[in-house]
Order: C-alpha cells, then sequence, then structure tokens
C-alpha cells in the first residue's frame, strides 16, 4: 500500500447535471488530511449531491474524485469501510430498536466483524449518548435522537474520514452544542472531518477549513485565516473633536474614513498598531472614548463573494 | 477471516428485518386465515355440497379433513397469496429508498448486485414461509374439524396420511416455485421508484393482467409465457403417479422470468443515482 497521500478528499471539475440544471458544476474539492472542513452553502448550492457523488450514491456527469486516495466510483468498495457519512439526514427503520438499526447496516458491511458487532454498536451509541434509547424504537425517536443514532452509525469502526452533511439540523441549541462538542472530540483524534453546513457560525466554531458553495460552484476555498484575510481591517474610533483627529490620523497614513453615527470607520492595515495612534491622538488632546480594531468577518466576505448575502440563490 | 459469513451475515440480518416486522406477521396470519375460515364455514353449512360443486375439492373437504389446504390454495391463489407477494416484492428496493435506509446501506458499503440477491432470496423466503402457513393450518384446522384418513387421490388411487402429508409440501413448494418469476419482476419494478406502495401496486396489476390473458382463448399462443399460466397446474401433484411436466414447465418459465427481470433489475439498480 502506497503512502497516504496529503488529500483525504480530491475532485477534479466534478459536475452532476439534472437535465439541464447543473447543480453541481466544476467544482475541484482539496481537503486535507486530518483538518475539519467545512462545506459551506445555501440551501440548494449542491452541498448534498457532491456528497452523494463523493460516496458512490449518485454518479457524476463530469469529472474527477479521490476518497483516501482511491479513484470513485471505481474503488468505491475499498474506500467506503474507511469512511463514515451522515447524507441528508439520518434515516432508519421506524419498527425496529436504535442498537437493532445499527446492528443491520454494520451487517450489510462485508469488511466489518461480525464478533465484535455488538460491543461497537454499543460503544458507537455510549458515545452519542443514546445508551438509555437504544433498545426504543426509532419511531419513538426526537428528531435529534436520530441525528445521533446517524452520527452512532458513522462511528460503527474506527473511521479516516466522517462526511457529515448538516448534521446539526433540526436540534436544540442544547442538541446542537452536543453535536458540535462530539465533532471537536472527533477531530482532536485526529479523524478528517467534511463537514457540510449552510450555517456560518457554525463553520467558522468547528472548522480550520473552508469552501464556500453557491449556486454549485466554488466561490472560494483554503484555511479559515487564509479566506479571512480577504477583508478589510477597520479602525474604529469615537472622539470629541473629529476635524483634528482626521487631520491627525492623516498624518499616520489613515484616510478614507467614513462617518458612522459618532464613530469614525477607516480601513487599515490588520498589523497595524492601535496603541500609537491612540497614544498620538491623546498627546495632541483629543479625547478617545473608544479605539478599536475590526477584523473582517467571514460573514462580509461571503456578501463580498455571493452579493445578495447568505440567501437559497434557486 | 470472516469472509464466509459475508454473504450469510447481510442475508441473516435481511430475515431479521423482515420478520421484525409485524406487517410480515399479519400478511402471514392472514394467509393461515384462509383455510381457516373456509374450513369453518364449511363445518357450519348444513346442506352437504353435491361432488362438482363450488371450487374444486371443496366436496372432500368434509370426508378428509386433508383437503382443506388443498382447497384454501386454490381460494388464494388468483387474489391473495399475489397480494402479499407483491407487497414483499414491491418493498424491497423502493421500500429502503422511501426510508432513506437505502443510501446508508450502500455506504456501509454493501455491493448493489449483492443486495439485489439478498433482498430477492428474503422474498422468497417469504414465499416459501406464506405457502407452507397455508398448508399447515389447512391441515390442522381440517384435522380438528373433520375426519382425518387416507386420501383419495384425483386419479383415484388412495395414498396414507404421511405421503398426503409430503404432497401438501410439495404443493407448497410447487407454488413458491411458481411466485419466483412475480418476485422478480417485483424487484425489478422496486427498483424504478421509491414509493414502495406504486411498485406494490404495479406487482399485482402484473399478476391480474396476466391472469386475465391467461383466460383469453384468443391469446392462446401467449398463454404458456404467462408467470401465472402454471399456477393452478399443482393439482397433479394430486394425481397417482404424480404428473411432472407442468412442474418441469413452470420451473423452466419461472427460471425464465427470473433470469430477465433480475437482469433489467441489476441493468437499472447498478447504474441508478440514489438521491432519496
Ligand atoms: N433528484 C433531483 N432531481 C433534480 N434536481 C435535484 C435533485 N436533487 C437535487 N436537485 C437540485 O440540485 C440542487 C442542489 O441540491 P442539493 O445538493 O440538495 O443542495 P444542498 O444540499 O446544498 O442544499 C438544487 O437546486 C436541487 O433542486
Ligand atoms: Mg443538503
Amino acid at each position: 500500500m502506497s503512502e497516504k497521500g496529503q488529500w483525504a478528499i480530491e475532485t477534479n471539475g466534478l459536475t452532476k447535471a439534472f437535465g439541464d440544471q447543473k447543480a453541481v458544476h466544476g467544482i475541484s474539492l482539496a481537503v486535507p488530511r486530518g483538518s475539519v472542513f467545512g462545506f459551506l452553502g445555501p440551501n440548494g448550492s449542491g452541498k448534498t449531491t457532491t456528497i452523494r457523488m463523493l460516496l458512490g450514491l449518485a454518479e457524476a456527469t463530469d469529472g474527477e474524485i479521490k476518497l483516501l486516495d482511491h479513484q470513485i466510483p471505481k474503488e468505491l468498495q475499498v474506500a467506503l469501510p474507511k469512511v463514515g457519512a451522515l447524507v441528508e439526514g439520518p434515516a432508519f427503520y421506524p419498527y425496529m430498536s436504535g442498537r437493532n438499526n445499527l446492528i443491520r447496516i454494520d451487517s450489510a458491511d462485508r469488511f466489518s466483524d461480525p464478533s465484535t458487532r455488538k460491543a461497537r454498536v454499543d460503544a458507537a451509541l455510549e458515545r452519542v449518548g443514546l445508551s438509555n434509547a437504544a433498545k426504543k424504537k426509532v419511531h419513538a425517536y426526537s428528531l435529534g435522537m436520530k441525528q445521533r443514532l446517524g452520527l452512532a452509525n458513522a462511528l460503527l469502526k474506527p473511521r479516516e474520514l466522517l462526511v457529515l452533511d448538516e448534521p446539526t439540523n433540526g436540534l436544540d441549541p442544547q442538541g446542537t452544542r452536543e453535536v458540535r462538542n462530539l465533532i471537536r472530540s472527533l477531530a482532536a483524534e485526529g479523524i478528517t472531518i467534511f463537514l457540510s453546513s449552510h450555517l456560518l457560525t457554525e463553520i467558522e466554531q468547528l472548522c480550520d477549513h473552508v469552501a464556500v458553495m453557491s449556486a454549485g460552484k466554488i466561490l472560494a476555498q483554503g484555511s479559515l485565516a487564509e479566506l479571512r484575510s480577504h477583508g478589510q481591517t477597520r479602525l474604529i474610533l469615537r472622539v470629541d473633536k473629529i476635524d483634528e483627529a482626521v487631520d491627525i490620523l492623516k498624518t499616520q497614513g489613515i484616510g478614507k474614513i467614513k462617518f458612522s453615527k459618532e464613530n469614525m470607520i477607516a480601513p487599515v492595515a490588520e498589523d497595524i498598531d492601535v496603541a500609537k495612534i491612540n497614544e498620538v491622538l491623546v498627546k495632541k488632546k483629543i479625547k478617545v472614548s473608544e479605539i478599536r480594531l475590526e477584523h473582517p468577518s467571514l460573514e462580509e466576505y461571503f456578501v463580498d463573494l455571493t452579493g445578495e448575502g447568505f440567501e437559497v440563490v434557486r | 477471516m470472516f469472509a464466509k459469513s459475508l454473504s450469510l451475515s447481510l442475508m441473516a440480518s435481511e430475515l431479521r428485518v423482515m420478520f421484525t416486522r409485524r406487517r410480515t406477521w399479519a400478511m402471514l396470519f392472514a394467509i393461515a386465515m384462509i383455510p381457516i375460515l373456509l374450513a369453518i364455514a364449511v363445518y357450519l353449512s348444513s346442506d352437504r355440497l353435491a361432488p362438482g360443486e363450488g371450487p374444486p375439492f371443496l366436496d372432500r373437504v368434509t370426508q378428509n379433513g386433508l383437503f382443506t389446504g388443498f382447497t384454501a390454495m386454490l381460494l388464494a391463489l388468483p387474489l391473495f397469496l399475489p397480494l402479499t407477494i407483491s407487497v414483499v416484492a414491491g418493498d424491497t428496493i423502493a421500500g429502503e429508498a422511501g426510508l432513506g435506509t437505502l443510501r446508508y446501506l450502500l455506504i456501509a458499503p454493501v455491493n448493489r448486485a449483492r443486495l439485489l440477491v439478498v433482498k430477492y432470496l428474503g422474498t422468497l423466503v417469504f414465499a416459501l414461509a406464506g405457502t407452507f402457513t397455508l398448508m399447515a393450518a389447512g391441515a390442522m384446522i381440517g384435522a380438528i374439524l373433520f375426519p382425518v384418513g387416507p386420501v383419495t387421490l384425483l386419479s383415484g388411487d388412495v395414498i396414507q396420511i404421511p405421503e398426503a402429508l409430503g404432497r401438501m409440501a410439495l404443493v407448497a413448494l410447487y407454488t413458491t416455485i411458481s411466485m419466483m418469476g412475480m418476485l422478480a419482476l417485483g424487484l425489478f419494478i422496486s427498483t424504478l421508484t421509491t414509493i414502495p406502495v406504486g411498485a406494490m401496486t404495479g406487482v399485482l396489476i402484473a399478476s391480474g393482467v396476466s391472469q386475465i390473458l391467461d383466460n383469453l382463448p384468443q391469446l392462446s399462443w401467449l398463454h404458456e409465457w404467462l408467470f401465472t399460466h402454471y399456477w393452478l397446474d399443482f393439482a397433479d401433484i394430486l394425481r397417482q403417479p404424480m404428473e411432472l411436466s407442468s412442474f418441469g414447465d413452470n420451473l423452466l418459465l419461472q427460471l425464465g422470468y427470473v433470469a430477465v427481470f433480475g437482469s433489467l433489475a441489476y441493468g437499472r439498480f447498478t447504474t441508478k443515482d440514489i438521491l432519496s
């Protein structure tokens, strides 16, 4: 077996057409091994469709996929045992218990060891906090419990990659927090996590890399830090004598000042020395009631990218 | 190492899922009720049927309880048995697709061709369970309500009780084989949709149409190609010596259907996008 490559997921020009609509339009993903990779995009942007192609559920119209260095769909059966996934929400047999549902799915996987099956199922249930409800039939589960059972299913075996499609959908704030903590702890074990979400805050909280999807295309991709650096850092300032302050700021190389209520807002370099500017202003007898840097948020960057903000585009 | 348990694991799991469902047990229960209701009705009716009146064998039930199963099979074959068969066969892939469990099975991963085979064998086990349930319930209720003794066959020969029980098992087996074509058709239709009820209805309609066509003399050239054509020929098992030619013809026809619709199901399912 060759060395593990750099990428957990690699696609090249991946495309999926439904009729003449291209749900996914020539995307090239590069998901580094060991990363927590956010796949961010509004509803209908093609996230689930992409995931279906990655897992061999749907055939790509065009393009190439490598999943854990295996060619997809050719080497699907070799790649999939190393991948745990939650796709488009959980799905189970309602008339069977949570535990029996997991046993069923694990029995389908001919690479998994029947002698450890029960122990693995119980461990996965424990991990997602469902041990007490393991014997209940799934039709009696809340959406949150189903979502966790879906995660337990993804964790039935040691995995190299977890593909999680909107794992906190439909959860209450408490459940959302628990799932996010679970994802963090899995990431800490070194498992690569590919997390799709339409929630920017979720991606910002959990991920170190991100790709931004809109209408089937990737608008931006890279580490969170890289993407943040696209935005403009701003200096926010509130003073008593505005005109004098403007002149002084000019001597410090700060122009293009805008005003918003009593605040002055100026674009600055991100490594600007705020303390020094404060010192200069104070020396000139200007009273500074507020001075701070505002770092560019991802949200602004997305608004820049998508133009109309984070809405359903189609 | 676990290579041997590969397909067995999934097969066992498939049967466990099928027999966990209340629906499966309800259908088997309903199948068992056919001979039971029939026997009770015959038992309670005071007028004796003249020989040859009513469905074949019905007049014999009162003389020998062991005929209950055969008579019930005749009654169940046109509609009720195909109904249960179409529920199970239509559900195979469409049911999993409708629930969404299909995508989780496929990424488990299970090879698609393997899943089809296991699904088909599962429905065959149900058909076997159904036909044996019917014959067993028939023998039991017949033995409770009516005298039981050596059975006079259609040919006039008499066979002893153990052999009669053996023939009952053969009838169940024959009927299971008769269902193989319809099960394969159901499997194929089931790969076409994500709505199980649609697939079930489709299969049931197909069996109805096939039986109607089989009754139109103008289409006699078509008859021997219809998957329902030999269904009622299980009566040949009740002759001495047993008439095995229909057995063979039926088996060939059913295997033909399995080959054709099995291939169609394979072609469809292995290339299908799973979008549910
Ligand atoms: N089975 C399908 N047939 C036709 N169009 C589809 C199908 N599934 C998804 N689409 C379309 O593809 C686009 C992307 O959908 P999806 O991948 O589910 O988006 P997301 O997961 O990002 O919300 C949507 O415009 C949707 O309408
Ligand atoms: Mg989606």
